[in-house]
């Protein structure tokens, strides 16, 4: 019960830091704590289901692709810095 | 030979729908290379007049008739079919020859037209609805050709487009047609309500059989069209303003045939106006009216086509009066006779025009020494018009007078002292065109063989087709009648008086007439504007509607039709620009959103599974 309201108040403040912060890195990372926020809700799942192995596996999945997501994710963000877009108002191409 | 021209008088016979084809063709082919045709238009769009005098002179003995379903609708079957009977070759014959005398007569007089082509595109189209008019074995094709004649001669009125007067004819001759037209379609309803079909060859047997108030009504609702069309009181106005055409429509259209369609379509009902005398009476008494109110309007015309323009109302006012005593017979003959001498009188004018520069009478005068043709062809048809032996106007009107004064004594006075008038101001006309001292110094002459040779083909059959009479009674299945000898010297004896009244008075050019004073002169000069009759429609008809159509225009329409359109549109624009704040292309806004939403979601599945 309690890593359950643990993993909503993470996806919670991720959303919001996701949401308004400006900065891309804070929204990187802010995307980072949604995340580990959804793994935990995946552990506590595999700690009281029948079947855990299942849930520990998809958990390890979702590790895994959440690493690569975020080596690519900064990667663009690096870019973007680099070409001095560091904030979210810079990217304008899906700009009506 | 013989036996090809046979078999071919066969085929023209047994399919005279060629005669609607050919012309209808043509006039498309001309149309779809207005450009590319040039001065070859006009004998290319003379094989369609020809068409039509193969047709009506190889249908003369009774011709082929059937018919194609053409809308099917239940039980209810509409036929468009075709009949070549006498009546039908006869007026086959008569518009394919005036056709083409006047097609043949418009090289001439249209040479160097900026709208040439277009021109002989639309006679084409014309002279296919006159044929599919005559032929049509019902009233749906017949009124199919009723509308299409109708709308050639709006667009040849409106040739010269540019031309505000021209155009302003143009509609008008289209709305005054209008009326009559639609009590002709209220006409057909009742027909179609009462019998179930509108095929000729089974409403005439049924029309005695009829309730009289139906078949009253039926005959009154055809005639008011037949009115409309052959510019009978009280829907004459829109003829003299048609004279705004070139001359040759004049001749064509608003002489010859569109205009005596009217009779024509009596003529082909006629067993709906047996069994209907309120018609007949009706027909006779506007009939008479016209044939005398036109004939003292045509009288101090100053422009040579208004003059021919009334005289025409007039005639068809004989033809109408002679269809009101039931004499159908002899009005088809005075329709042939007159659409000869007509279609002559304005080939003439056309010449005249042509060659003086002018329309006016009083610029006129002399013409005879530099156009001898024209004058002389003019002259015959002068005399066809006012009933001199032996041209044929001499005898058809006579037959027309002496039924009319058998059936009905004060209408056969009338159309006598029309006939007087008739030959006062053809007499009038003639010598202030023709005779005397040239007035304007405008060099007159004489036109070219296109346009002389119509003229005398014209002239010839206005001279001979009188002896006709029994013919064409024949083939229309009537009885000729024989010559009356005593009224016959009186309507000579009229003619001759008229005629001899009107020379002398148009002995100065026109002077006596300029100088008229007191009350001649108001008598002239009312019956010169025709009794300010048109002033009198405008006035009392077509303000009020137009007062009527503003009114409509800005409740109906504009608050109305196009505040629900445009008020539509201005909400969907309002709604647009409200939510197109939404799409501000910041990623961060519409992820917020999409939370937003998956957030509702959540609850809405909450509050189902709870």
């Amino acid at each position: 019960m309690q890593s359950l309201l643990l993993a909503s108040a993470l996806i919670g403040l991720g959303l919001y830091g996701a949401l308004t912060r400006r900065d891309l890195i804070a929204v990187l990372a802010s995307i980072e704590v949604m995340l580990g926020g959804a793994q935990l809700l995946l552990a506590a799942y595999a700690a009281v289901t029948a079947a855990p192995s299942i849930a520990q596996g998809v958990n390890l999945v979702v590790l895994a692709v959440g690493a690569s997501e975020a080596a690519i994710g900064l990667a663009l963000v690096v870019v973007l810095v680099r070409r001095g877009r560091r904030r979210t108002e810079d990217i304008e191409e899906v700009r009506g | 030979m013989s036996g090809l021209v046979e078999w071919k008088m066969g085929l023209l016979a047994g399919a005279p729908w060629v005669a609607v084809l050919v012309p209808l063709v043509l006039a498309a082919v001309i149309a779809a290379g207005v450009r590319f045709w040039g001065r070859a238009a006009a004998p290319v769009a003379l094989i369609g007049p020809l068409t039509l005098v193969g047709v009506g002179a190889a249908s003369l003995q009774g011709g082929g008739h059937g018919a194609f379903e053409w809308i099917s609708a239940g039980a209810s079957v509409i036929r468009l079919g075709w009949n070549a009977d006498g009546l039908a070759a006869v007026m086959l014959l008569v518009v394919g020859v005036v056709a083409a005398c006047v097609m043949l007569f418009s090289i001439g007089y249209m040479h160097g037209e900026r709208g040439y082509v277009r021109y002989f595109a639309i006679l084409s189209l014309f002279t296919a609805a006159m044929a599919l008019l005559v032929i049509a074995s019902d009233l749906v094709g017949l009124f199919l050709g009723w509308e299409l004649v109708g709308a050639c001669s709006f667009l040849l009125i409106g040739f010269w487009y540019e031309k505000p007067s021209a155009a302003e004819a143009a509609r008008k001759a289209f709305m005054v047609t209008r009326v009559g037209d639609s009590a002709m379609l209220v006409g057909m309803a009742l027909l179609w309500s009462s019998t179930g079909t509108l095929e000729l060859s089974k409403i005439l047997p049924a029309a005695a059989g009829l309730p009289h108030a139906v078949v009253a009504g039926v005959a009154i609702c055809l005639l008011a069209g037949a009115v409309g069309k052959s510019a009978q009181f009280p829907l004459h106005i829109w003829l003299p303003d048609a004279m705004e055409g070139p001359t040759p429509v004049s001749a064509l259209i608003h002489a010859a045939t569109m205009v005596a369609a009217g009779v024509f379509l009596v003529a082909r009902t006629w067993p709906i106006f047996e069994a209907a005398p309120e018609a007949r009476t009706i027909a006779l008494a506007l009939g008479t009216i016209t044939a005398l109110g036109a004939a003292t309007i045509a009288l101090p015309q100053t422009d040579i086509k208004k003059v021919l323009a009334y005289s025409t109302i007039s005639q068809l006012g004989f033809m109408f009066a002679a269809l009101g005593v039931g004499a159908w017979s002899v009005a088809l003959f005075h329709l042939v006779t007159h659409a000869a001498f007509k279609a002559l009188l304005f080939l003439a004018s056309g010449s005249v025009i042509h060659g003086s520069g002018t329309q006016d009478l009083r610029e006129m005068g002399g013409l005879r020494a530099r156009m001898p043709i024209t004058a002389v062809t003019w002259i015959v048809g002068g005399l066809a018009l006012a009933g001199i032996p032996p041209t044929a106007g001499f005898f058809s009107k006579d037959e027309v007078v002496a039924q009319v004064l058998h059936a009905a004594p004060w209408a056969g006075v009338a159309l006598m002292l029309a006939s007087l008038l008739t030959a006062a101001y053809m007499a009038r006309a003639t010598r202030l065109a023709f005779f005397g001292q040239a007035r304007a110094g405008k060099h007159g002459h004489e036109s070219p063989w296109t346009m002389t040779v119509p003229l005398v083909v014209l002239a010839a059959l206005a001279l001979t087709l009188g002896f006709a009479g029994a013919g064409v009674a024949g083939v229309l299945g009537a009885e000729a009648e024989p010559l009356q000898i005593p009224l016959a010297a009186l309507a000579v004896g009229i003619a001759v008086v008229g005629g001899v009244a009107g020379w002398l008075f148009a002995e100065d050019g026109g002077q006596r007439e300029a100088g008229l004073k007191g009350a001649s002169a108001s008598v002239w000069n009312a019956a010169r504007t025709g009794y300010g009759y048109d002033d009198l429609i405008g006035r009392a008809v077509v303000r009020p509607m137009a007062l009527l159509a503003r009114v409509t225009d800005a409740m109906a329409d504009r608050a109305g039709v196009d505040g629900v359109a445009e008020g539509v549109g201005a909400v969907a624009r309002k709604l647009g620009s409200a939510l197109s704040d939404i799409q501000n292309g910041d990623g961060q806004w519409y992820a917020a959103l999409i939370a937003a939403g998956v957030v509702v979601l959540l609850a809405a599945v909450v509050w189902v599974a709870r």
